[in-house]
């Protein structure tokens, strides 16, 4: 399959809503909940789930529910969740990758690291100030995961955090990540400084496949 | 469990005195950074000076230059514990709070026969081997690793090159 075929199979509102709220989720989503969350009914929805698992946008595996083993427990359930696998497709041909990771060692060979989180702070803030100059009235935390929508970072609201279930910066991430973290950590950062989302704290928190910054409500916020 | 574990050199040119407030939050944070190393899956041993926890008293190459070296089961055990734990990371991130930038590789990985321990004299100069050469099987880093040979190590090839 091409890259241009695995970018057009999004090519359905329904669908891209399912391969969304699949990717948002933090464990493995069955066909009834997909369709519950789409609005739409079980079979369709199971087709879709399928044509995007075909496309190798989402991973398919089949377990049974929880406390359920043995004979007569049923056949396991098929559940998807997001693929690790990256495609990209640039009309005409861009490669903006290779050009950052040759600027992402610059930065780290000349100690460039403290410059870089405050450009990206100033940036998170430039985006925060534009979101909160949009929706004056819109709650500070609202306002905070829609930004981080706009950025790619698929937040996901998990109690009393944002979880950010995408790294927009993953490969590069990937590769220099104290840069690259630092680089996301700042840019959140300025957000929730410019969103005047003041009960809001970003930190590193690590988790497979999340990005690696973490929103939480804080009574004690550093600037 | 393979013939092999992971050795890892790590060296830091102090941007101020151990002492002074610039490496404060260094210090400050170096024990519990330490405590979730040694707590890790696949941690296996890590080098501590004479007097005391961590490694900061040795100074093979001068008083400016800190060492830190560490033997684990995997390469991905040890990527776990440097970039996926949260206070880790951290100090990464403010590492040039606390480090000068160098220009040649800070960070050197090789393969050991199980159960050795390496020394310093051998660590460094698997990073001169890494700055000389660039990575290899004998000396290399996350970014561009090498897997552990296929052979069973023989007694007595802990040291070659």
């Amino acid at each position: 399959m091409t890259e241009i075929s695995v970018i057009a199979a999004l090519d359905d509102p329904v669908r891209f809503r399912l391969y969304d709220y699949v990717c948002r989720q933090d464990h493995e989503v069955g066909r009834d909940e997909a369709a519950a969350s789409v609005g739409i009914q079980r079979g369709t929805a199971a087709s879709h789930l399928d044509k995007l698992a075909a496309a190798g946008l989402l991973n398919v595996t089949f377990r049974r529910p929880a406390g359920r083993s043995g004979p007569g427990a049923g056949r396991p359930a098929k559940l998807y969740c997001r693929s690790d696998a990256e495609h990209q497709v640039s009309v005409p041909p861009r490669d903006y990758r290779a050009a950052a990771e040759i600027l992402a060692e610059v930065a780290e060979v000349t100690g460039a690291e403290p410059a870089v989180q405050r450009v990206a702070r100033r940036r998170g803030s430039q985006i925060g100030r534009a979101a909160r100059a949009a929706n004056p009235a819109a709650g500070a935390a609202d306002l905070v995961a829609a930004c981080l929508a706009a950025q790619g970072y698929q937040p996901c609201v998990d109690g009393p955090v944002i979880r950010l279930r995408n790294c927009p910066f993953h490969v590069l991430a990937d590769q220099h990540p104290p840069l690259i973290c630092g680089m996301n950590l700042a840019l959140v950062q300025g957000l929730l400084e410019a969103a005047a989302a003041s009960g809001l704290a970003a930190r590193l928190d690590p988790q497979p496949g999340d990005c690696c910054v973490v929103v939480e409500r804080s009574k004690d916020v550093r600037a | 469990m393979t013939g092999w574990q992971l050795a890892q050199l790590n060296v830091g040119v102090l941007q101020a005195p151990l002492d002074s407030p610039q490496l404060e939050d260094f210090i400050a944070n170096l024990e519990q950074v330490n405590a979730i190393a040694d707590g890790s899956p696949g941690f296996v041993w890590r080098l501590r000076d004479a007097g005391g926890n961590n490694a900061t008293g040795l100074r093979p190459r001068g008083p400016d230059l800190l060492v830190n070296m560490s033997v684990w089961e995997t390469l991905e055990s040890l990527r776990a514990f440097v970039y996926r734990t949260g206070p880790h990371l951290d100090m990464l991130r403010r590492r040039r709070e606390f480090f000068r930038p160098l220009d040649d590789a800070h960070q050197v990985l090789w393969w050991i026969p199980r159960g050795h321990i390496p020394d310093l004299d051998e660590a460094l100069s698997r990073l001169d081997l890494l700055r000389r050469d660039g990575p290899g099987p004998a000396a290399f880093t996350f970014r561009e690793p090498y897997p552990p040979p296929v052979m069973t190590p023989a007694a007595g090839t802990a040291r070659e090159l």
